[in-house]
């Protein structure tokens, strides 16, 4: 990274931590350094501590291997939610977006990444052995694999079905197709195979209301 | 500063990783161009115009922008999406077997026109074959050959003798088969006749011809010990995409004794 001698080292040192983040470039990392330098001590204090915080005190759920500071986490524990179906996602940040749509009242399993056969990465280096030990448990009645539509997505779906189905329980697997705002224009054919294969009878009844 | 028209090109995506938040690098795969690393922007997010287009195991036209250090990919429009190669995770692993050999013998802006050309043959016939793995055993071979490792399949490699139809081995290291006095004397691996007839009839015969043959399991086990010996010599490393098969072929068992052990333990509480 470019910048000039006139960047006190210690300045310097900042924007490279982040640089280093995940979407931050060059230019943001400099004006969320110059904003932390400006800012109270306090609100540096925070921001410190809360990084430390994460690292200390977070771990996995040793059920779902979600992301989380008590084991069991808060959705394993909720008495409200059903044991009868647990929806299988590649990342904590996707049961995070599944919470927010508020679709789904299961519990989940966090596989922390997705069987990539070119990349070396297979099913010992995510946690499948973590989910076939709690599918041992009679209640669960269906698997709900939400892997991503691309091609680790279906090899990890692939391999899960293969693995699961020998066991007797019943798999389901997210529809793909349009995505909403999307333009029919603009899809490729698989996404317009995938979403003419999985179209659905319009409810005539639902539309008269 | 002036700027810089992209450059079209057409190209078999060969594999993908991702990049920052939204963005994915492409390695595309180009009949003029050979290897190319280029970043698909904003793909990861759903309303993408692009991400359907720029996934591995599909073909297409492709518009490059130079990039800071990568070039941009400014627009693709799919040719080939080889639907049956994405459903079925059996055609999906031996079309990522030969991704991966093109990956990893193919150079950034060198040409490679043939190799191309047997790429996409390979995937259009993976795509309808009912016997995947011949696919892979034919374009192997051919693959042997273009990267200068034919092997030699009527001479011995040892003795230059004529060899018989029977008792001869497989001498990955030394180029092919060698006679069956050679073999006896302790080199290369056994060679079974109906591989060694097998690998002659593939050497002659089509890609269409080839996906008809019907091999016992141990031949096709004999059969892919010394073509992957072969690829090693070329490669110098083992191969990657081959253990995702294997893993595969395993999930059944331990979804199995998985079921059993639940049971056993259910009987104990
Ligand atoms: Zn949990
Ligand atoms: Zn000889």
């Amino acid at each position: 990274m470019q910048r000039s001698a006139a960047t006190a080292p210690t300045i310097a040192r900042l924007i490279d931590a982040f640089h280093r983040l995940p979407g931050i470039g060059p230019k943001s990392a400099q004006r969320l350094a110059y904003h932390v330098l400006r800012a109270p001590r306090s609100e540096a204090e925070a921001l410190a501590e809360a990084l430390l915080d994460v690292k200390d005190s977070t771990r996995l759920c040793g059920l779902c291997q979600n992301i989380t500071d008590a084991d069991p986490c808060a959705i394993c524990m909720d008495p409200q939610r059903s044991d009868a179906t647990i929806c299988v996602v590649e990342e904590p940040l996707d049961v995070a977006a599944i919470e927010r749509a508020g679709v789904h009242r299961g519990r989940y399993h966090v596989l922390h990444g997705a069987i990539s056969p070119m990349d070396g990465v297979g099913p010992e280096d995510l946690k499948v052995r973590e989910l076939l030990g709690r599918l041992g448990d009679t209640s669960v009645e269906e698997i709900i694999l939400a892997m991503n539509p691309n091609l680790e997505g279906e090899a990890t779906a692939a391999y899960l079905s293969r693995v699961i189905g020998a066991m007797g329980v019943r798999i389901t697997r997210i529809a793909h197709g349009l995505p909403v705002g999307a333009d029919v224009e603009y899809a490729d054919e698989r996404t317009l195979r995938a979403a003419m294969t999985h179209r659905v009878e319009i409810d005539r009844q639902a539309g008269a209301d | 500063m002036p700027r810089i028209r992209p450059t079209r090109t057409e190209a078999i995506v060969l594999r993908q990783r991702s990049l920052g938040e939204a963005d994915r690098i492409c390695v595309l795969f180009s009949p003029t161009r050979g290897r190319i690393e280029a970043v698909a922007k904003g793909v990861r997010k759903p309303l993408s115009k692009m991400s359907g287009h720029v996934e591995p195991l599909s073909r297409g036209q492709f518009g490059l922008a130079p990039g800071r250090s990568l070039d941009i990919i400014t627009d693709a429009q799919t040719l080939d999406s080889w639907p049956e190669l994405h459903d079925d995770v059996v055609r999906m692993t031996e079309a990522l077997a030969l991704s991966e050999l093109v990956d990893r013998s193919t150079d950034i802006d060198v040409a490679a026109g043939p190799l191309y050309q047997l790429l996409r043959h390979s995937f259009d016939a993976l795509a309808v074959t009912p016997s995947p793995k011949a696919i892979r055993w034919w374009f192997t071979l051919r693959f042997l050959d273009q990267q200068g490792y034919r092997p030699e399949l009527s001479a011995c490699v040892r003795c230059r003798s004529e060899v018989g139809p029977e008792g001869n081995g497989y001498a990955a290291g030394e180029g092919g088969v060698v006679c069956q006095r050679c073999y006896e004397s302790g080199i290369g691996q056994r060679l079974s006749s109906p591989v060694f007839r097998l690998l002659r009839y593939m050497r002659r015969s089509s890609c269409e011809a080839t996906a008809q043959v019907r091999v016992d399991a141990d031949a096709s086990a004999e059969l892919e010990r010394h073509l992957r010996s072969s690829l090693e010599q070329t490669l110098d490393s083992r191969l990657r995409s081959r253990s995702f098969a294997e893993d595969l072929a395993r999930a059944e068992t331990i979804g199995r004794s998985a079921a059993l052990a639940a049971t056993a333990k259910e009987r104990e509480e």
